[in-house]
């Protein structure tokens, strides 16, 4: 076992959507520590706040209070534009919906990030080669989403949040569209990314199944960690 | 980066090509007005400085009968040959005057004829119509007062009565007058209105009078002004003269015209550059409308494809990139717009150039000012759009169906 390295630290964060009597509180104080290599599940039911808290992970949403560290950053005092930066170099995503380019081959559905990295266009190719190679869809390359099963499109927009190797994937919901066969596909799939690639794993479920794949499990109730702990598999 | 915008942007206009072609219209119109309006406005005034310039600036003509406007007229007085004799005796800044008839006759040889202007006029007529004559020789003296039977004939005439033949020294029939051909006109094409200058036959005025019109009246009197005289002093002083003949009272108003070349010129530039600058006005707000027509189609554009931006924008495109993206795509769809605008304005502007017979003449830096107005009413009605696109929130966008 490699020494633990903090990747994400998260201290008193909480969120409120809306104002005085409308106001609503989405999160009312988390703390979390989340650290490279892990395999983190955060599970809970709907309105539990998880969403809330992926977004902000993600520096899609900013906290209310408290403070987001990302390798020490506090992502809440960067810019929008930072953000961004932040979110291309660092970050990949993987949605409930896909959420790919429609009329898009698979291929450039995933060269797309690279080319915000102002790669050239041989380069972005390569890369984007190799990673839809590691989700197993290097002969479906020139297919659109439309002609793609739902797993096989789960597969291509993990292979576009895998391309610009970020140094965390946070999963939303990722096998909820999915058939249990597909689903199991799509878990083995991070399982391996996580555990060879080293890639740091944050994934919200709200399927126990899908959520016995991590290495840990943390639970959402009403705003707040209700339990956090390892689940026997050693990541 | 930005190469591949364009590509992107052209693979979005390519995608929806209907939407694409009437989104564009505008501009197209727009632009391919702006440049026809111009390349044939600037054809025409070319032809009137051109055909001024043939005429001679310092021409002037005098005319019976006040003008009242188009096609009308007072009753008019004629003039006579003395009219022109006292003008070039009295005023020393005239350099000829030379009094002119005309009638349209059917001019015959052999078995060829052909109708034609007939035109009574004396040797100062060259001079005053700035003619020359390019074959043969002009009239006498005896045969100006004798009112002898020759002629003096234009090219246009030359070719349809005697198809190659040398005309000199041949007798054409003018009504029932037998002249002898004793001169050619140099050709001189076509003026302003697009009559041929080259079908006439000059004859001499007292031949004219006698054997055509029957009568002493003179149809106008043209005047050559001296050179670097005042052409307005002129006018000014055969005004006064012709009253004082025409025994005009100082409360009557003038019962002739002398109408001033440059004042015809000026006159007939000057309607052109108001008609090309009215016409650039309605050019420009068919601009102005495709330019909106644009906006509409980028709003369109952007809610259609709020989730794609939410995409873009989740992955770590910075919103100064959206924002280029959706702008460069209205500028490509503007700028096409101009290119097809000015593809459709040089070929009806060659056209027009054609049928109006007027000379082509291409103006690039209108084409160029066309083309970047075009891109710029891209610039300017896709930037709202764009903005739009580029300010949107990623959570929302992504929700978006």
């Amino acid at each position: 076992m490699t020494e633990k390295t903090v990747l994400i630290e998260i201290s008193r964060l909480t969120k409120v959507y809306g104002t005085g009597q409308a106001a609503m509180e989405a999160l009312k104080g988390i703390d979390l520590r989340i650290d490279e290599r892990e395999f983190v599940a955060v599970m809970g039911p709907s309105g539990s706040g998880k969403s809330t808290f992926m977004n902000i992970l993600g520096g899609l949403d900013t906290e209310t209070s408290g403070a987001y560290r990302f390798r020490g950053v506090v992502v809440g005092q960067l810019t929008r534009n930072q953000r961004a930066r932040l979110r291309r170099y660092y970050l990949g995503f993987v949605f409930q919906g896909f959420n790919l380019l429609n009329r898009t081959s698979a291929l450039e559905n995933v060269e797309l990030p690279l080319i915000y990295r102002g790669l050239p266009t041989r380069v972005r190719r390569e890369k984007a080669m190799r990673a839809l190679e590691t989700v197993g869809l290097a002969q479906w390359k020139s297919h659109t989403p439309g002609e793609l099963s739902g797993g096989q499109q789960q597969r291509v927009a993990i292979a576009r949040a895998i391309v610009t190797e970020p140094a965390v994937l946070f999963a939303d919901e990722p096998t909820g569209n999915l058939d249990r066969s597909r689903s199991r596909e799509i878990m083995d799939l991070l399982v391996e990314l996580n555990g060879r690639r080293g890639l740091t794993v944050v994934m919200v479920t709200h399927d126990p199944d899908t959520a016995g794949y991590a290495g840990r499990v943390v639970r959402f109730v009403d705003g707040l960690i209700e339990s956090d702990e390892p689940n026997g598999r050693v990541s | 980066m930005l190469w591949n915008m364009i590509l992107l942007a052209f693979k979005e206009l390519k995608r929806n090509v209907m939407r694409t072609v009437l989104t564009i219209l505008g501009i197209v119109i727009g632009v391919a007005a702006v440049i026809v309006m111009v390349t044939v406005g600037e054809g025409a005034t070319a032809q009137v400085r051109q055909q001024i310039a043939s005429m001679g600036s310092n021409l002037l003509m005098v005319t019976p009968g006040k003008r009242m406007g188009p096609g009308q007229s007072t009753a008019q007085t004629p003039f006579k040959q003395a009219d022109a004799q006292a003008i070039y005796r009295e005023i020393t800044s005239v350099a000829a005057t030379a009094p002119v008839s005309v009638k349209s006759i059917k001019a015959i040889f052999g078995n060829q004829n052909w109708s034609t202007q007939v035109t009574g006029a004396d040797n100062q007529y060259w001079l005053t119509s700035n003619r020359t004559i390019a074959a043969g020789r002009a009239f006498t003296d005896h045969e100006l007062k004798s009112g002898a039977a020759v002629a003096v004939i234009g090219e246009t005439v030359k070719e349809k009565l005697f198809d190659g033949q040398d005309p000199i020294g041949q007798k054409i029939r003018l009504e029932d007058v037998s002249c002898e051909v004793i001169g050619v006109l140099e050709d001189k094409g076509q003026n302003t209105m697009g009559q041929d200058q080259d079908d006439l036959a000059v004859i001499p005025l007292a031949t004219f009078q006698r054997r055509i019109s029957g009568s002493q009246d003179v149809g106008m009197i043209m005047i050559s002004v001296q050179d670097g005289a005042s052409t307005e002093k002129a006018k000014a002083d055969i005004e006064r003269l012709l009253r004082e003949r025409r025994h005009i009272s100082a409360s009557d108003e003038d019962n002739f015209n002398v109408m001033d070349m440059k004042e015809i010129s000026k006159m007939l530039t000057g309607t052109t550059q108001l008609l090309t600058a009215l016409l650039s006005a309605v050019a420009a707000v068919s601009l102005l409308v495709g330019g909106i027509g644009i906006m509409n189609i980028m709003l369109v554009s952007v809610t259609e494809r709020t989730r794609e931006i939410g995409i873009r924008l989740a992955i770590g495109a910075l919103e100064g990139e959206v924002l280029a993206q959706f702008l460069v795509e209205a500028v490509a769809l503007s700028s096409l717009g101009g290119i097809l605008g000015i593809v459709l304005a040089l070929i009806g502007s060659l056209a027009i150039s054609k049928i109006m017979n007027v000379p082509f003449i291409l103006n690039l830096s209108i084409v160029a000012i066309a083309f970047l107005f075009s891109a710029g009413v891209g610039v300017v009605f896709g930037y709202f759009p764009a903005r739009k696109a580029a300010r949107l929130d990623p959570i929302e966008a992504l929700r978006h169906e």
